[in-house]
């Protein structure tokens, strides 16, 4: 089978998660080439072939700088189209969410969302994914002759890269004005911190933590780490912090390697959220708190005290 | 304005999950179903619209009759009128988009919300897809909605680490996030209402499900972990397992 990876960039910068995908098709199918749209990469494109993408078709041209899901999503199609792949790959982030549908119903295909593990059985590819926000997974198989799958970012991990350098082919798009009739006008991004479904490590807090002005604890924890913030629902519905950050059923689900989850008692809708993370450690007062069934680590105190003494301990181990 | 708001019919967010007899699906038994909590917010977005341009808002929802009672749910927050569009409630998403689009489109809709995503699948998908097949443009989970005078719309949606703003012109599907707006509570009078308000029913074309599951499971068990300690005497244990047994620092 043949796949077809499409890559995001932001900010000139191809994304981690993009590259997961090559990866995950590059293992799987006999062949993987990544569509890049947007602005030019330059020399970024052929490196592409280091996570085992052997071709790289960059679009670039009128248009295509600032994200339009409409005339990505003709873009893309008419690629997919010429190539004649039979499989097509996304990373399950923001801008998939919004393009993978649109892109569904143009090439007759079927679709499986936000998918945590894919293989090929007798010819048929089989995803898993959760539902009910990873309280189950199913397994499903798509009828159509093109099968479009999006993966989990941080699940489908990089083992090993090659020096190995992609083909690539530039092209200009088939677009006209009538194919932009969404447009990005602007995109703000804030600063410095991770966002919390891509990051490797995400400091989490709850009503634990007593009150908003109580995050720096949290936040001086992330730094040290390199990690993204999360919480919540409850902090989120009192207004404590913005909904970006809610993990949980209402929220985002994560899977970093290291989740810790402070003054977070563990109501089901959060653990949904959060209990595919690879390691998790929780700080709470109530040892019968139910995130400590799920944890991997964890410390029975008032996390008040106990997270200024874990962030100068991990500080002197990673010298931060 | 002609508004539409496509809901869904969902296990409550505290439901506990179990595999059902046939092995692909849960065990409704016991199980309390809500409005699915986004379309709370398409549906508050709806009557907001509403409110400042006046016209009519009805609620969409592909099921079976068991759907009625959250499509009373919308009503009684003040949706003018249901439209149940009966099919098996084990559709997948294109099958839903597509009954939604067949039986909407000759009724000439200026905007059609639709929540970011259903708490049961999650798929994300039928917005985007109900947008392509009725040929009209598509913004998924917006967190912010501004009404332009030109007859086109700004919208602001969260992405990995910031804001994306977009303009579109109506027609268009809008799906909602948490965050656009505060949905209000249903009052005894709506709730009284809404009894009285239509409810149109029409029978779904027969669809054949292109995503077929296989089998659901429960997640793999996790090991119960282990209490490092109690306080800060613990700390200096939890960071040397971290670091040496966990190594994930």
């Amino acid at each position: 089978m043949k796949a077809i990876v499409f890559v995001e960039q932001r900010d000139g910068n191809i994304k981690k998660s993009s590259c997961e995908a090559i990866h995950a098709a590059a293992g799987r199918f006999d062949s993987c080439t990544a569509v890049v749209l947007g602005p030019d990469l330059g020399d970024a494109y052929a490196g592409l072939g280091a996570y085992g993408a052997s071709k790289v078709i960059a679009v670039n041209g009128d248009g295509l700088e600032k994200y339009s899901v409409t005339a990505y999503a003709k873009a893309f199609c008419d690629i997919v189209r010429e190539t004649g792949a039979d499989v097509v790959l996304f990373s399950a982030t923001a801008m998939a969410k919004d393009l993978a549908p649109r892109v569904a119903v143009r090439l007759e295909a079927a679709l499986a969302s936000d998918c945590t593990a894919l293989s090929v059985e007798e010819g048929d590819v089989i995803a898993t994914r959760p539902v009910y926000a990873g309280k189950a997974f199913i397994r499903v198989s798509l009828s159509t002759p093109v099968k479009i799958f999006t993966l989990r970012p941080n699940v489908f991990t990089i083992a090993e890269t090659s020096d190995a350098q992609a083909e690539v082919e530039r092209r200009a798009p088939d677009l006209g004005e009538e194919d932009f009739s969404v447009q990005v006008v602007e995109t703000k991004m804030s600063s410095g911190r991770k966002d919390v479904v891509e990051a490797d490590v995400v400091v989490s807090g709850g009503r634990g933590m007593g009150a908003p002005e109580n995050w720096n604890l949290i936040e001086e924890l992330a730094d040290v780490l390199d990690a993204a913030t999360g919480a919540s629902r409850a902090v989120v519905d009192a207004g404590w912090r913005p909904h970006a950050e809610q993990v949980g059923q209402t929220g985002k689900t994560v899977s970093p390697s290291l989740y810790i989850a402070c003054g977070i008692s563990g109501a089901i809708q959060h653990l949904a959220g959060m209990s595919s993370s690879k390691c998790i450690v929780a700080i709470n007062k109530d040892p019968e708190a139910p995130i400590f069934n799920i944890a991997d680590y964890g410390i029975i105190g008032d996390v008040m005290e106990v997270l200024p003494a874990l962030t100068n301990e991990i500080r002197a181990v990673v010298g931060k | 304005m002609n508004i539409f708001v496509c809901i869904s019919h969902v296990p409550d967010s505290t439901t506990k999950i179990k595999v059902g007899p046939s092995g692909k699906e849960i065990d409704e038994e016991g199980v309390t179903f809500i409005l699915n909590p986004y379309d709370e917010y398409a549906v508050e977005a709806a009557l907001q619209m509403k409110e400042k341009h006046e016209g009519e808002v009805t609620a969409v929802c592909v099921g079976d009759d068991a759907v009625k009672e959250t499509i009373r749910k919308a009503l009684a927050m003040g949706v003018d009128k249901g439209l149940l569009i009966k099919a098996e409630r084990t559709r997948d998403s294109f099958g839903i988009a597509q009954a939604i689009a067949g039986a909407i489109r000759d009724k000439s809709p200026d905007v059609i919300f639709c929540g970011k995503q259903s708490i049961d699948y999650d798929s994300c998908q039928v917005a985007g897809m109900l947008g392509e097949i009725l040929g009209m443009p598509s913004v998924s989970a917006i967190v912010g909605l501004e009404m332009n005078g030109d007859g086109s719309v700004t919208l602001e949606r969260d992405i990995e680490g910031g804001q994306e703003i977009s303009t579109t012109k109506l027609p268009a599907v809008l799906s909602t996030d948490k965050g656009l707006n505060e949905p209000r509570y249903p009052k005894l009078q709506g709730i009284m209402a809404a009894k009285r308000k239509p409810i149109e029913e029409i029978e779904a074309p027969p669809y054949e499900n292109r995503v077929r599951v296989l089998d659901m499971r429960m997640p793999p068990a996790k090991d119960a972990g282990k209490i490092v300690g109690e306080g800060v005497e613990a700390v200096p244990e939890l960071v040397k397992l971290l670091h040496e047994e966990a190594k994930v620092i």
